[in-house]
């Protein structure tokens, strides 16, 4: 095989995976569109009306760019975490895996789906924010980049969680335990300058807060943390997760026998 | 050259099964080859090394001279595999599975798209392609996998029970479809339980206990070992069991039941040849 038959390959991962979220989007588009309409309803407009602005921003301005990338982030894992382990509970896995498709291009394939989900339902999200809101974008460039190297490294770690999900309840294990009170605390409805000095600090332990904080600085140019190291920390992270999943895959931990 | 060339090959799970133990043998290209065996005789795990769904524990193992650990690509390019069990995307259409698992192995879809109506309309799914996968019965379930592994064209298709819970008259076309396919230069390898399927269609066979190939040669070389044949006969009388031994002649013996005036309505082995050959073995 050379490179045109990986890229017939890749396509054809990337095709299954755009088929599969879009066939059941009242699983995968709508909710966080209800989700997130909530939100803004009712911390936005209700509790928020009550909220000064933050840093020279509405509190519902304000929510808008935390509120996408919670959808961003958990579309992302979402989609790649249930495909791998549907694939392996039907054991449809195994037609990837008798193929001579390289490893590497699995989970390009795989991690390409979960980005192409989790950008859209942040697309989605900030359609619905426009009806409550009209949020500006002063760096679109940081905006895009931030919502890519996310969704990157979120598909990524579904696929990880993935590999080593043997029943359903692994797969909501990590969202469930890990992903949403990191989300929560991560500065998505506060900014970390309204903690005290030991939360603060204790917050900048969560990496999510780099992610909301880039992302928002793309829309107001306002941010707690520098934009720079949020991006080094993100490509090292997505680094760190695509040699872990690509060795677990040579290895053929929770693929193979 | 050898479609399937194994040697000392080994498997041992990790909760301590040994699958595999010291196996040993070879599949000539163009070779219908049948490997028969008992429940966790270790025909699956060999298929599933040989697919790369399963690690060796030692030994080696190739595929039209492609090691399978350190050319995998070009083995498994040569490589279709039918499984045991349903594996496809239940989810997807049958139209889909096909043209996806081509993609797999870089077949362009438009290509694609034309080999799998030749396939579907060749094993008579055709007017399914367009239903979710879910939906067919058993029987179509298992040509869709036929059909699945045709996809790239390989030169060695692997059949693991191909034709477990089939009605008979599919099981029938199916060997008919699967006899045309060995005759037209793809080499095959059948696990199968079936023993009347073996020896319809196999040329060569292994039996296979406990992860050892306990015998291995052609099929008529194979049941010319057999030393006695158990047939019935039913005449007007009713039902008899007769044994011929080796050597012996079916005919000599109706002429006995000619020259003593009885009509003989029906004659048939009491037993496949081939099971009587297993059974000895085991």
């Amino acid at each position: 095989m050379k490179l045109p038959h990986y890229l017939i390959s890749l396509q054809s991962i990337v095709r299954t995976e755009i088929i599969r979220f879009t066939r059941i989007w009242s699983q995968t588009l709508l909710p966080p569109v209800i989700t997130q309409s909530l939100y803004f309803i009712i911390f936005g407009g209700f509790i928020g009306s009550q909220i000064s602005d933050i840093k020279g921003v509405s509190y519902m301005a304000f929510l808008v760019p935390g509120l996408i990338m919670m959808g961003v982030i958990n579309g992302a894992f979402q989609n790649v975490v249930s495909s791998v382990f549907g694939a392996k509970f039907m054991h449809s896995i195994e037609e990837l895996l008798v193929s001579p498709t390289p490893n590497w291009v699995i989970l390009f394939g795989y991690t390409l789906g979960g980005v192409l989900r989790g950008l859209l339902v942040g697309i989605i999200i900030f359609g619905v924010s426009a009806v409550f809101v009209h949020p500006q974008i002063n760096h679109p460039w940081i905006v895009l980049l931030f919502a890519l190297l996310t969704s990157t490294i979120f598909a990524l770690g579904g696929f990880l969680n993935g590999i080593f999900a043997k029943k359903f309840d692994d797969v909501a294990i990590f969202p469930i335990f890990v992903l949403t009170p990191l989300t929560y605390f991560g500065g998505v409805f506060y900014s970390i300058d309204l903690l005290p000095s030991f939360w603060q600090t204790i917050s900048k332990l969560n990496p999510i807060l780099y992610i909301v904080d880039g992302f928002r600085y793309g829309f107001y140019s306002i941010a707690d943390v520098p934009i720079f190291s949020s991006v080094i920390a993100l490509l090292i992270f997505i680094v760190i997760l695509s040699v872990i999943n690509l060795t677990l895959l040579k290895k053929g931990v929770g693929m193979k026998q | 050259m050898n479609a399937i060339e194994i040697h000392n090959l080994n498997k041992t799970y990790t909760t301590g099964t040994k699958a595999l133990d010291d196996m040993t043998f070879t599949v000539n290209a163009g070779d219908f080859f049948g490997l028969l065996g008992a429940n966790g005789a270790g025909k699956t795990t060999l298929i599933g090394i040989l697919t790369g769904l399963v690690r060796t524990t030692s030994g080696t193992a190739s595929i039209f001279d492609h090691d399978i650990i350190t050319d995998p690509v070009h083995a498994k390019m040569s490589i279709g595999v039918v499984p045991q069990e349903f594996n496809f995307n239940i989810f997807e259409k049958v139209i889909d599975v096909l043209v996806t698992q081509a993609g797999y192995f870089g077949v362009p879809r438009k290509k694609a798209l034309a080999k799998a109506e030749r396939l579907l309309r060749d094993l008579d799914i055709w007017e399914k392609h367009n239903v979710p996968s879910r939906t067919l019965s058993g029987g179509m379930k298992r040509r869709l996998m036929i059909a699945r592994a045709l996809m790239h064209e390989p030169a060695l298709l692997i059949l693991d029970e191909p034709t477990a819970g089939v009605d008979i008259e599919m099981r029938r076309s199916m060997w008919k479809y699967l006899r045309e396919l060995n005759n037209t230069g793809t080499t095959i390898l059948l696990t199968t339980h079936n023993l009347e399927e073996a020896e319809q269609l196999c040329k060569n066979l292994a039996i296979i206990k406990q992860g050892r190939i306990i015998q291995q040669g052609s099929v008529s070389s194979l049941l010319s070992a057999l030393e006695k044949r158990v047939y019935i006969i039913s005449t007007a009388k009713g039902d008899e069991e007769i044994t011929i031994s080796k050597g012996g002649d079916l005919y000599a013996l109706l002429q006995t039941y000619h020259a003593r005036n009885i009509v003989v309505s029906d004659i048939r082995p009491k037993e496949n040849r081939l099971e009587q050959l297993y059974m000895s073995l085991q």
